[in-house]
């Protein structure tokens, strides 16, 4: 009796420790000790895990635990020491599938466990059914997701009328969980492994046409599903931290959902739903129109005598490894007396708060980066804006060409300031692959090449002017 | 219909808490600034790794001559594991960095 107590007293000072962990994380003074709090309560949980009390008489197979806890923990720590800072995205993703796959793994068992014909009441069997379906979407799902931020994904490799199909599928599924839960008696192996199945199945349909700009909504979507399952098997185990922590995730999950929704301006459902960068809008014929070019050391020049100088770093710039490099002509030109400043658009990078990760990880102080308003007003007494291997976010079509897949996109305003300078490696389109009206705008002058090699002979340039 | 009806009548103080932790989890996290996003997603994200907790005790009833149960178990602990320990890991790295500059 004490024993049962005392495990479910610590089961629920984890579940705090996650409530608590997850309050502290959103706020920047407070996150690393939340992460540290969150941590402890799950170390905890785990514990009360392999050593209380049990529902049943246990026969612990505490060697199989060992080394199944013992393998996770190296591959993740070492995933998690590994990755570059540019890759989290695609990290995270992977995580979470892992994630899933735990979840669908448990229901798995579970499930096949009924079919020897044991009484299994309605609630119960229902939940079980919705754990597998959403743990293995969240699944497969994130290994898409994985798939395309890496770029290892065939963005050619998705089902005709996907969006039809998805729903029918979706259906079918829905209405065999019901149709079963009411009559546990019709369990068969053919209709686990039917779900099964299906359920990957649609992981895969699902993220598939969604384009690889709205990943970052996808994965916080898939994120809070995993919640939801892991809640879910949680009901089934009878087991409270499971549950709770759980719908935390799952709960904050959907709000971070939309609030990135909210910063790129679309609604879940169109991201959803719809498909971004699929259709090109009709602004594409620019064969025969010229950028203008700049020089290093013109524009080395031009840096050096101006007052307020602007950088708008993107994707790019986190792709070539050019954060240090930026630091470095950032702090040459402080030496000059030139106010520098970095104009972070919110999903700048491929996640919203990702370009200020990498940017800390290279020294750059937190006051120097803007959000989307200040830059805003910075921006129209700014003489040289440097935009830094980001295209869709400097987008003017998103406020003026309706057709287009970013419109109502809210974006940096570069035009305002007196000279934009775009760094980019070719003329290609961005990532929602649309062109870019900025770059045949009077005021905007091109510096084609790497990012990284760029700013290094621009640093070279201004030490010798 | 029956059966739900009298599922609900059975948990009716469950669905009172469960209403009011989709509550919390929603209020919790929504003055979230834009650069705490990625932190706390990938956060939010060890810890939706709790199922291997489930993965445990599953194990620990599982009869040792079940070798089906104990291997989709041993399954589910790893990428559970893998999930929870990668994520805290990887979210205090990417804290570290907002850290380390201040007090440069």
């Amino acid at each position: 009796m004490i024993y049962s107590s005392i495990t479910d007293l610590c089961y629920l000072i984890s579940t705090v420790f996650f409530i608590i962990g997850l309050k502290r994380l959103s706020s920047p003074k407070t996150a690393t000790k939340g992460n540290a709090l969150a941590a402890t309560g799950m170390i905890l949980g785990i514990l009360t895990a392999l050593f209380g009390a049990l529902g049943g008489e246990p026969v612990n197979n505490y060697g199989v635990i060992a080394v199944a806890l013992a393998l996770g923990i190296t591959i993740g720590l070492i995933a998690a020491k590994k990755v570059e800072m540019t890759a989290m995205p695609e990290l995270v993703s992977l995580f979470n599938g892992f994630g899933g796959a735990g979840t669908l793994a448990l229901a798995v068992v579970e499930l096949v466990g009924y079919l020897s014909g044991v009484e299994v009441p309605f609630g119960v069997l229902l939940t079980v059914l919705s754990a597998l379906f959403i743990g293995a979407v969240s699944f497969t799902g994130s290994l898409v997701a994985f798939g395309k931020l890496k770029g290892i994904w065939n963005e050619k490799l998705k089902l005709p009328y996907s969006a039809y199909i998805n729903v029918l599928l979706l259906l079918i599924v829905v209405i065999a969980m019901v149709f079963y839960s009411i009559n546990p008696s019709a369990i068969s192996l053919g209709f686990v492994l039917g779900l099964i199945f299906l359920s990957l199945f649609y992981g895969f349909s699902f993220v598939s046409p969604i384009g690889g700009g709205d990943m970052p909504v996808v994965i916080a979507f898939l994120n809070s599903l995993t919640g939801i399952g892991a809640a879910l098997a949680g009901i089934v185990y009878t087991n409270n931290v499971m549950l709770f922590g759980g719908i935390l995730v799952g709960a904050s999950g959907i709000i971070l959902t939309v609030l990135m929704c909210n910063a790129m301006n679309r609604s879940l459902a169109q991201v959803l739903v719809g498909n971004f960068g699929g259709t090109s809008s009709s602004s594409s014929d620019d064969g025969d129109r010229v950028v203008k070019e700049v020089s290093m050391s013109d524009l080395a020049v031009q840096l050096k005598y101006a007052k307020k100088v602007l950088v708008v770093p993107g994707y790019g710039l986190a792709v070539a490894q050019a954060q240090h490099v930026c630091r470095e002509l950032e702090v040459l030109l402080e030496d000059e007396g030139v106010e520098v400043k970095y104009a972070i658009h919110p999903v700048a990078g491929r996640m919203p708060g990702h370009m200020n990760v990498l940017l800390a990880e290279s020294d750059v102080p937190y006051e120097k980066l803007l959000d989307l308003d200040d830059a805003n007003k910075s921006l129209e007494g700014a003489d040289v804006v440097l935009v830094i291997g980001a295209n869709d976010v400097v987008n003017p079509a998103a406020k003026t060409d309706s057709g287009s897949p970013i419109y109502g996109m809210p974006i940096l305003e570069v035009e305002n300031a007196h000279q934009v300078v775009v760094f980019k490696r070719s003329m290609n389109p961005g990532y929602a692959g649309v062109q870019n009206e900025l770059f045949f705008k009077d005021k905007t002058k091109m510096l084609f090449g790497d990012a990284k090699q760029s700013l290094s002979g621009l640093v070279k340039e201004l030490a010798e002017v | 219909m029956d059966a739900i009806i009298s599922w609900i009548g059975e948990n009716i103080l469950f669905i009172y808490l469960l209403i009011f932790a989709i509550y919390l989890g929603t209020e919790i996290i929504g003055k979230v600034p834009v650069v705490l996003h990625t932190p706390l997603m990938s956060g939010a994200n060890a810890i939706s790794g709790v199922v291997v907790i489930g993965g445990i005790i599953l194990v620990r009833l599982t009869p040792s001559d079940d070798y089906f149960g104990l291997f989709i178990g041993f399954l589910g602990i790893t990428f559970a594991t893998i999930n929870v320990a990668g994520g805290f890991a990887v979210t205090q790295r990417m804290l570290s960095m907002f850290n380390k500059k201040k007090k440069s």
